[in-house]
């Protein structure tokens, strides 16, 4: 029996890794949407993190160096969003497209020097207590830095939101940026700096793929997962713990479904490989169905270019 | 001043002449088409291995990586067709129909597809390797290194050279133990590291202690490294990836194949035809054997690979049964080519469904 309720406790710590860049890529996305800013260019700043980490890590042999080189590439790439969208007004939705296919033509291109080199052992921690409580042991401890802060994450951003002044500042601007800017907020430089603030976060989830999930380079290694991650952001109606229930389901089903698979079930593998998408978008519409706390949580602004010269 | 016009007009002159000549005197040419970036391991990473023993042999090569499936592949190889190229290798599976069609528009250049089986147009030719002959080896190694006497295997798309695969394993794995169960997953991707790491951490806390992949990534590799259990190599030799987990790989070795081709186009002796060959023929490569297995598993894999390149032992040899209990192939027969590239259905000791 013991071993059963380890193999449950195996099952979930191995969904909570596969929801890691999920959970950071969209609450950085969150605090960017909530600012009035639309940014499709997700996946492209996932994969500029991922390339940054590992080639860092690579060249420095630092993993410190490394995890904070590829946030620091997802500022940068962000900020180009930031000064097209914010300084010279472009369309929200074509400016974050063309980030995309930016940040995957540009990875494959300084990546071409790091496929095939081995990634480095990332460090985890609490490593000695994972045989000491059944089931809650592999779930709670022998896992990276990163890891927990990814499902801290969604507390701290829903905490900031609701209960501080600069949360407060950035929903506001997010709603109506005419009635902030006449309220004396610099609604320019909020917005740009959430938009960077976005950026780290996804780069900090590319970087998880490619130095902890996955140890290696390869091209195109987000593999679509900044595009849950954005869909999650609207499905969860701007609302970071519901962000964290639906990556949670989404890396369940995908990982749920190998077993099925596995255990020998007669599903057609085809709908197995499907339900993680189907069930995530039913189960989120489903618990967020109240039009009335959608419209209070939707940026009323969102995607809208704000003209007023401050 | 006149002196330097003609001068230059005759220095132009003996500059065309040279062109020309060179130009007369013409090299043949061969292009590659790639599915991925030709990087540094994996399916077009041996390709491209290959590309650069047939320009060792004297050959230029051109080669374009990252070609879709699709309209873009006909476009491209319109291009290169185009460009002087008089042989072409199409490396993927889904170019079969562009390389066809374009083939018909360009009578003078050859074509070679890979792991297809069109050839519409008499200067259409397709190679394939055995690799099940491998697999073979892979299933002698899993059966026999197990200890809970389940093997996980994960498993890209449905189609016959994937069965082909799983089956070859299987029969091979059952042979020196007849307790094993294969555990198959399909991931549906070729490469998404992801994925293939998901997949391969499920089949081992399902208690698998072996994994073999028929996806290219190292993702998988390296989870059993990861999970202390044992893995093969696919395409290339990944034991840099996961020292202590992979056994073997069974590397594909296109490079003596593309010389031969393209020295009987320069020779004039091109012709069309269908090639499919194994460990004998040196298309399909064991890697040096892991240490962790016993001298007596490495002394019989040492014989098992001699004797499938002789011919002596054949991976499909029967008696062997599907599923369900039918007979496949008979006791003492072995399975002919064209079951081979129609497989579709697992043979008895595979668990699961093939989806559909």
């Amino acid at each position: 029996m013991i071993v059963d309720v380890n193999f449950v406790g195996l099952i979930i710590a191995s969904i909570m890794a596969s929801a890691v860049p999920l959970i950071l890529a969209s609450c950085g996305e969150l605090i960017t949407e909530r600012s009035g800013v639309l940014n499709l260019g997700v996946e492209g700043m996932m994969i500029i993190g991922a390339i940054s980490g590992f080639a860092l890590m690579t060249v420095t042999g630092s993993l410190i160096i490394a995890v904070f080189g590829a946030m620091l590439a997802g500022v940068l790439i962000s900020t180009i969003f930031a000064f097209l969208t914010q300084t010279l007004i472009t369309n929200h939705v074509a400016t974050g497209l063309a980030l995309t296919i930016f940040g995957i033509g540009i990875s494959a291109m300084i990546g071409k020097n790091f496929v095939g080199i081995p990634g480095k052992e990332f460090p985890v921690l609490f490593e000695g207590l994972k045989d000491t409580i059944p089931l809650l042991s592999p779930i709670l401890f022998g896992h990276s830095i990163v890891f927990y802060f990814a499902f801290a994450l969604p507390f701290i951003t829903s905490y900031f939101l609701k209960k501080t002044k600069i949360g407060l500042i950035v929903r506001a601007v997010g709603d109506s940026p005419e009635s902030a800017s006449n309220q004396g907020i610099n609604v320019r430089f909020v917005r740009y700096a959430c938009i960077l603030y976005g950026g780290a976060m996804c780069g900090l989830a590319g970087a998880y793929l490619s130095m902890i999930y996955t140890p290696q380079w390869i091209e195109n290694m987000t593999g679509g997962r900044g595009w849950i991650a954005l869909a999650l952001v609207v499905f969860s109606t701007w609302n970071p713990i519901k962000i964290l229930i639906g990556a949670m389901i989404f890396g369940g089903l995908t990982i749920i479904q190998f077993h099925m698979q596995a255990i020998g079930v007669r599903i057609p593998v085809q709908f197995l490989t499907a339900l993680p998408y189907i069930v995530t978008i039913i189960v989120l519409v489903v618990i967020s169905r109240d039009s009335r706390k959608i419209r209070l949580s939707t940026p009323s602004s969102l995607g809208k270019s704000f003209h007023k010269d401050n | 001043m006149h002196k330097f016009l003609i001068r230059s007009f005759v220095s132009s002159l003996v500059l065309l002449f040279t062109l020309t000549v060179a130009a007369v005197a013409k090299d043949v040419k061969a292009a590659f088409v790639y599915i991925g970036p030709t990087g540094d391991h994996g399916w077009t990473y041996q390709h491209d291995v290959g590309r650069k023993a047939v320009e060792a042999a004297g050959f230029k090569t051109t080669y374009v990586e990252g070609v879709p499936e699709s309209a873009d592949a006909e476009r491209v190889l319109r291009q290169l067709a185009n460009s002087g190229h008089d042989i072409i290798f199409t490396t993927s599976f889904g170019y079969m129909n562009p390389t066809n069609k374009v083939a018909k528009e360009f009578p003078n250049v050859k074509f070679e597809h890979a792991t297809g089986y069109k050839r519409e147009h008499p200067n259409v030719a397709t190679y394939a390797a055995r690799f099940y002959e491998g697999r073979t080896i892979l299933g002698t190694i899993a059966g026999t290194m197990t200890k809970s006497n389940v093997i996980g295997y994960v498993a890209s798309f449905p189609i016959p050279e994937v069965i082909r695969g799983i089956n070859s394993f299987t029969l091979a794995a059952q042979k020196v133990n007849p307790n094993i169960k294969t555990k198959i997953v399909w991931a549906f991707t070729w490469y998404d590291p992801g994925k293939e790491a998901e997949a391969a951490k499920a089949l081992i806390d399902q208690g698998a202690d072996v994994i073999a992949q028929h996806t290219d990534s190292t993702a998988i590799v390296q989870m059993a490294e990861k999970a202390g259990v044992y893995a093969f190599g696919q395409a290339s030799d990944m034991d840099k990836f996961a020292p202590k987990a992979v056994l073997t790989s069974v590397e594909n070795n296109w490079g003596p194949y593309y010389v031969d081709r393209v020295k009987a186009v320069a020779n004039g002796t091109w012709n069309q035809k269908d090639t499919w060959h194994g460990i004998g023929d040196g298309m399909v490569v064991i890697s040096g054997l892991d240490s962790q297995m016993p001298s007596d598993l490495q002394a019989k894999v040492k014989k098992l690979q001699a004797d499938l390149a002789s011919g002596k032992v054949h991976s499909f040899t029967g008696p062997i049964y599907d599923q369900k209990g039918n007979l496949m192939v008979a006791e003492g027969k072995t399975a002919d080519d064209g079951m081979l590239a129609g497989m579709m259905t697992y043979v008895k000791g595979v668990e699961g469904d093939i989806p559909k």
